[in-house]
């Protein structure tokens, strides 16, 4: 009897990458249920429903303009500081829910995926596209915002590099991705990574120029804070938007090699974690 | 009958013990303390060996292939590997060694309602499970009346899943699961919920997917009723080993009687607050037999009375309850089932449409076993406990089985209904339940004048 007979085969896990697409593309249904629970029950029995999806980075942006542009009067490459912590509020909000939704993504499931076998990577998967999903409602609204300051007498050198825009989201899946995959492994065997990890993004998020445009750091330095993958990733969205970034072609290429590396660390982690987790948890 | 599923050489390996402690600090610390050569400050105390993980072999090299269309039973006591190997089975954990081959797409029903979000509609629910058990849209689509029917939950479809009953939860469940058209269904003891009616509908789903629909089948459960009305074929799991493969009768035979002997429950059971078999009105609460003197006992001679105690807790005011104690007996010789029967406590001689409302609060049923009834053997206690005036099939709030043993043993004594004879009592395979001392008389015809 052939090995053709068979359509599966369940055999102990070994350490490589099996991404089946075949099999992700039979579940693609799943990945877009899965999308639309998670974006409907978000606001399921809560006041402002869908509305919070644009009132966070809002608020945000409100804190950070009076604390850092207000108070603390960080340079911000001569924008208004408005539309520069939004910017980098959204593209940074984007990055901060698709590493954590995807962190979580064993603990969170744990019951079902102790129930009923489909391809784990749709979790994260939809996890993402729900990030999307949410960027897209913010890049709106924030388009909103940025219409009214041209408007008034903003000068933007707004160009061809906006096609870039996809990108730049792709990268940041990318890293989220990376990093979330390799947490959710770790997370899964410790779970007090989770506490450290909503404290550590914010420590991140502080090492990323985010509240302060990367032209403020010193030469000497910014080649480590190219070393952080977001680096590249919330410079070149405002680049995009503003035309005022001090980031070179090298660098995104730097960062990018970075990203994918990573990227493929943290796959093969998840694949080799999903099928053993059920024993650790 | 081409194969389905083959099972070659699995095994798998749990460890025990430490298996991480939780938090990486623990680890770090851990790991400190042997590198330094010092205990570990987290292993168990007075564990000396504490260095070594010690495995725990879960499944020890199952082979087992199962064909098309066969409907499957596992049986097994707790702990016996019967979860380990359908987590393999339905690819939710993987095995340490060994293969599993398998053609066609497998479909398991490990809980019901894995899976649902309370937030969203039936309907959506129904869509997201489906999805989840690998159905693309369109096939779910035109399963949905199907699905929607076979549930009864067409009313409620809009309503948020939050709000259904347990019931319905349980019956949506099964309904997606039983119309995944999967070529091999993994059950595993989803039928314990539900009503009695349910319980029926989903047996014979389970039947018609199996035999109409020439799907494979494999079905877990300590309900041995379910077991031997579904399954061709039975094997039990011990201690991660089959034990014994055969079909379903002598399986369940060989199970009840010889393979789980060490966990039989003898003399008397107890149970624990949180684990007191019973629906929301009745819980039993313990149940003893006692000799004469009252002294707990086990063994009876076969010129001994027995008294069986059991104990029972109404929750809530309003019902009428009776208790139903059944007796399967299974003889010494091979521990085959021979015979069972049941008696009702006093309530039957109330008028059956009578209120005759109990109070909350605990109460006792005793029953006495004449001696010189029973055959020797081995008696397993049955413990039912219905609300009459209904059925006891329809209204039980308590049901068990074989909750609690006692042997019968043969004392050779004169004065029982051996009298002198001195051989064996059970002849061939078969067990004689009863042995009552009845006057059985022979004299000589005098006269050859025969009453007949």
């Amino acid at each position: 009897m052939s090995k053709d007979y068979w359509t599966t085969i369940i055999k102990p896990s070994k350490g490589y990458i099996n991404v089946n697409l075949y099999e992700l593309v039979k579940y693609r249904d799943l990945i877009y249920l899965f999308i639309k629970r998670d974006f409907v029950t978000f606001y399921k029995q809560t006041i402002l429903g869908p509305i919070w999806y644009i009132l966070q980075p809002l608020l945000n942006t409100i804190v950070f303009t009076i604390i850092f542009g207000r108070l603390a009067q960080i340079p911000t490459d001569n924008l208004p500081p408005f539309l520069f912590y939004m910017a980098g509020n959204i593209i940074w909000g984007y990055f901060a829910f698709c590493i954590n939704s995807t962190s979580t993504t064993f603990v969170k499931n744990a019951d079902i995926f102790g129930k009923v076998y489909f391809p784990r990577i749709t979790v994260p998967i939809s996890n993402v596209i729900i990030g999307l999903l949410q960027f897209s409602l913010q890049l709106i609204f924030f388009l909103c915002f940025y219409i009214y300051f041209v408007i008034n007498g903003l000068s933007v050198n707004i160009n061809y590099s906006l096609i870039f825009l996809p990108f730049i989201l792709l990268h940041t899946a990318i890293i989220a991705l990376g990093f979330g995959l390799l947490l959710s492994s770790l997370t899964s065997k410790y779970r007090d990574l989770t506490f450290v990890l909503g404290f550590g993004i914010q420590l991140w998020m502080f090492a990323t120029p985010v509240v302060y445009p990367l032209s403020i750091i010193p030469e000497n330095y910014v080649i480590f804070s190219i070393l952080n993958p977001m680096t590249s990733v919330v410079e070149s969205f405002k680049f995009i938007f503003f035309g005022e970034s001090s980031i070179k072609l090298i660098h995104i290429f730097i960062s990018v090699s970075i990203s994918i590396s990573i990227f493929f660390v943290g796959l093969i982690t998840f694949y080799k974690t999903e099928k053993t987790f059920l024993d650790t948890v | 009958m081409s194969t389905a599923i083959k099972i070659e050489k699995l095994y798998k390996e749990y460890k025990l013990g430490v298996i991480g402690r939780g938090t990486l600090y623990r680890d770090l610390q851990s790991w400190w303390a042997l590198r330094k050569g010092k205990e570990d400050p987290n292993s168990l105390i007075g564990s000396s060996n504490s260095n070594k993980i010690k495995n725990h072999l879960a499944l020890k090299e199952i082979n087992l292939e199962i064909e098309e269309g066969q409907v499957l039973g596992i049986i097994g006591s707790n702990g016996a590997g019967k979860s380990t190997l359908l987590k393999i089975l339905s690819r939710v954990t993987s095995p340490t060694k060994g293969q599993i081959l398998l053609k066609g797409r497998v479909a398991s029903l490990l809980e019901v309602g894995t899976g649902f979000h309370p937030e969203l509609t039936g309907r959506e629910n129904i869509f997201l499970n489906g999805a989840i058990n690998g159905l693309s849209k369109l096939e779910i689509q035109n399963k949905f009346d199907q699905i929607v029917e076979f549930a009864g939950v067409k009313k409620f479809l809009d309503t948020p899943v939050k709000r259904y009953s347990s019931g319905m939860h349980v019956r949506l469940g099964f309904a997606v699961a039983a119309h995944l058209d999967p070529d091999i269904l993994i059950v595993d003891e989803v039928l314990a919920v539900g009503d009695a009616d349910f319980q029926k509908k989903a047996i014979n789903k389970i039947k018609e997917v199996s035999s109409d629909q020439k799907r494979t089948v494999i079905f877990v459960s300590h309900n041995m009723n379910s077991i031997q009305k579904l399954c061709d074929r039975v094997i039990v799991l011990s201690n991660g080993t089959i034990i014994k493969d055969d079909t379903a009768k002598n399986s369940i035979n060989f199970y009840i009687g010889k393979g789980s002997k060490s966990e039989r429950n003898y003399g008397a059971v107890k149970f624990d607050n949180d684990k007191r078999p019973g629906g929301k009105i009745v819980k039993l609460l313990s149940i003893c037999t006692k000799k004469e003197n009252n002294a707990e006992c086990s063994q009876f001679n076969i010129d001994e009375e027995i008294n069986i105690i059991v104990n029972f807790q109404v929750l809530l005011p309003g019902y009428n309850v009776c208790c139903s104690l059944g007796f399967n007996y299974y003889n010494n010789k091979n521990l085959n089932k021979n015979g069972s029967f049941y008696v009702l406590d006093d309530y039957i001689k109330n008028k059956w449409d009578e209120e005759n409302n109990f109070k909350v609060g605990n109460f006792k049923t005793e029953l006495k076993i004449p001696a010189n009834l029973l055959n020797e053997g081995i008696y397993g206690i049955t413990v039912d406990i219905f609300l009459p005036p209904s059925n006891l099939d329809s209204s039980f709030q308590v049901r068990t089985r074989d909750i609690i043993y006692f042997d019968i043993i043969d004392n050779y004594k004169p004065d029982s209904s051996r009298g002198n004879y001195p051989y064996d009592w059970q002849l061939g395979d078969d067990g004689f339940m009863i042995r009552p001392m009845l006057e059985v008389k022979t004299s000589e015809i005098i006269n050859n004048e025969t009453d007949i």
